[in-house]
């Protein structure tokens, strides 16, 4: 994991609460359930019919039968419990899903995320992308401030295909931390070595501050 | 009346070219890999499945792809597969990408008599084109539409011979529904036991839905993405 990646995963680490029921999208949102404190009891949910995710086999131990969304071999905790696809999206439309940590190629100003589709190139499909971020309770996403090639990808619209409308709590980039809120798009938090200065000039996007966020630039 | 099959050829030999077909399994993790293999040697063509994923290019139904046995794919994720990308950019494949729990709710739906279904995923994007929008307490949904297939094609880990079946971990899946969802389901299983020796109250699918019955062989359950810890 490069240093920017570091920092995403250890602050939405953050977001996992004692007691939540969580679901973690694949790629690097997969990376946060290694950093869980060990007196932090969740469950993880897995979209392929698995609620107690536990941490990957020992060699030997791995089984063809038991596997998480992102096809990789895992294991199942004490306490878990194996349904069928139909009543795994039952619990995230049911609004039963407590918390969706999820990876982003955009997020705008409105809380709209594209994260499935780039025009132009092979589409593979959204999984269940879309049933995650319209079901689950919260949806806090994960993602690098800016592309490869340093354009924000905190957008003020997304210019990729949707993956939800209005539908994302919080964004967290390396540079910063965002809640979507009634009155827009808030910068709550700036992430260790990161100046306002530097969200301002890199995020596409019109957002707020918060008033402690100020204070603390002009100190 | 037993319901069990002598082999997988006999089992699908009256699923004709053209057919629609309900596929268990994610990835590669509870694929009925028998039955999709006779369907290879039966060169059945023009086939719609109805399946979360394609298999990748050397398994699974990655070889029905290749042998473009498959003229439509319904499915929620497709990208482990090359195959794929050629047929669908050469327009010899028709592809309908559906949202997954959209996905496994029409084929519920489909099993349960139940024509349509509201809602809220994918509303705002390009899943939502061309369907019906209503508002429920203040909020919008879609209409989504049931899945049949003319045949399921399920895997369970044991079935007994009224094919009532159990299935193992996460290897259930899109299993269950798709048994429910077909006119003609063919299950196969690793094992097939007496009528009466599994346990009523931890049977999965009742063999209401289950019209055959086969016994797999020679299983090769591959692993698509092996992740191990180091202790």
């Amino acid at each position: 994991m490069n240093d920017n990646r570091s920092v995403i995963v250890m602050r939405a680490v953050q977001e996992i609460q004692d007691g939540m029921v969580v679901n973690l999208g694949i790629g690097l949102p997969t990376m946060v359930a290694n950093y869980i404190p060990e007196n932090v009891n969740v469950m993880l949910h897995s979209e392929n019919g698995l609620l107690g995710i536990g941490p990957y086999p020992v060699t030997g131990e791995e089984d063809p039968d038991l596997i998480n969304a992102g096809k990789e071999t895992i294991t199942a905790i004490s306490g878990s419990s194996f349904f069928d696809s139909a009543e795994s999206f039952s619990m995230i439309r049911g609004g039963h899903i407590g918390l969706a940590i999820l990876g982003g190629m955009e997020v705008s100003e409105t809380g709209d995320l594209a994260n499935w589709m780039i025009p132009g190139k092979m589409v593979k499909g959204m999984g269940g992308a879309m049933d995650l971020v319209s079901g689950a309770q919260r949806v806090v996403v994960i993602m690098e401030h800016v592309n490869k090639h340093g354009e924000s990808k905190v957008k003020r619209a997304c210019t990729l295909p949707l993956t939800g409308q209005r539908v994302v709590d919080r964004l967290i980039t390396d540079l910063a931390v965002f809640d979507f809120t009634k009155d827009g798009m808030v910068l709550v938090e700036l992430q260790p070595g990161a100046t306002l200065e530097e969200v301002r000039s890199k995020t596409d996007a019109s957002f707020k501050t918060t008033t402690e966020l100020e204070r603390g630039v002009t100190c | 009346m037993s319901k069990v099959y002598n082999s997988t050829a006999e089992a699908v030999r009256d699923i004709r070219d053209g057919s629609t077909l309900i596929v268990g399994g994610f990835g590669l993790c509870g694929i009925p890999e028998n039955l999709i293999q006779a369907l290879v040697e039966q060169r059945t063509r023009d086939l719609t499945v109805v399946s979360n994923n394609c298999g990748v290019d050397d398994w699974g139904l990655g070889l029905l792809l290749a042998a473009k046995q498959i003229r439509k794919m319904v499915s929620s994720y497709v990208g482990e597969n090359k195959a794929f990308e050629r047929q669908y950019l050469s327009g010899e494949l028709e592809v309908e990408l559906v949202p997954q729990g959209t996905l496994a709710e029409r084929i519920r739906a489909g099993g349960a008599g139940i024509p349509g279904f509201y809602t809220p995923t994918g509303v705002g994007t390009v899943v939502a084109d061309g369907k019906e929008h209503k508002d429920f307490d203040g909020r919008t949904y879609l209409l989504e539409k049931a899945i049949t297939g003319d045949f399921a094609l399920v895997k369970a880990w044991k079935a007994d011979t009224l094919g009532n079946l159990v299935f193992r971990k996460t290897s259930r899946n899109f299993n269950p529904i798709a048994a429910a969802a077909g006119r003609i389901t063919i299950a196969e299983a690793e094992e097939i036991v007496p009528a009466g020796t599994l346990d009523p109250d931890s049977i999965h699918t009742p063999g209401v839905y289950v019209q055959r019955v086969v016994q797999g062989t020679g299983y090769q359950k591959r692993i698509e993405r092996l992740t191990v810890r180091s202790i």
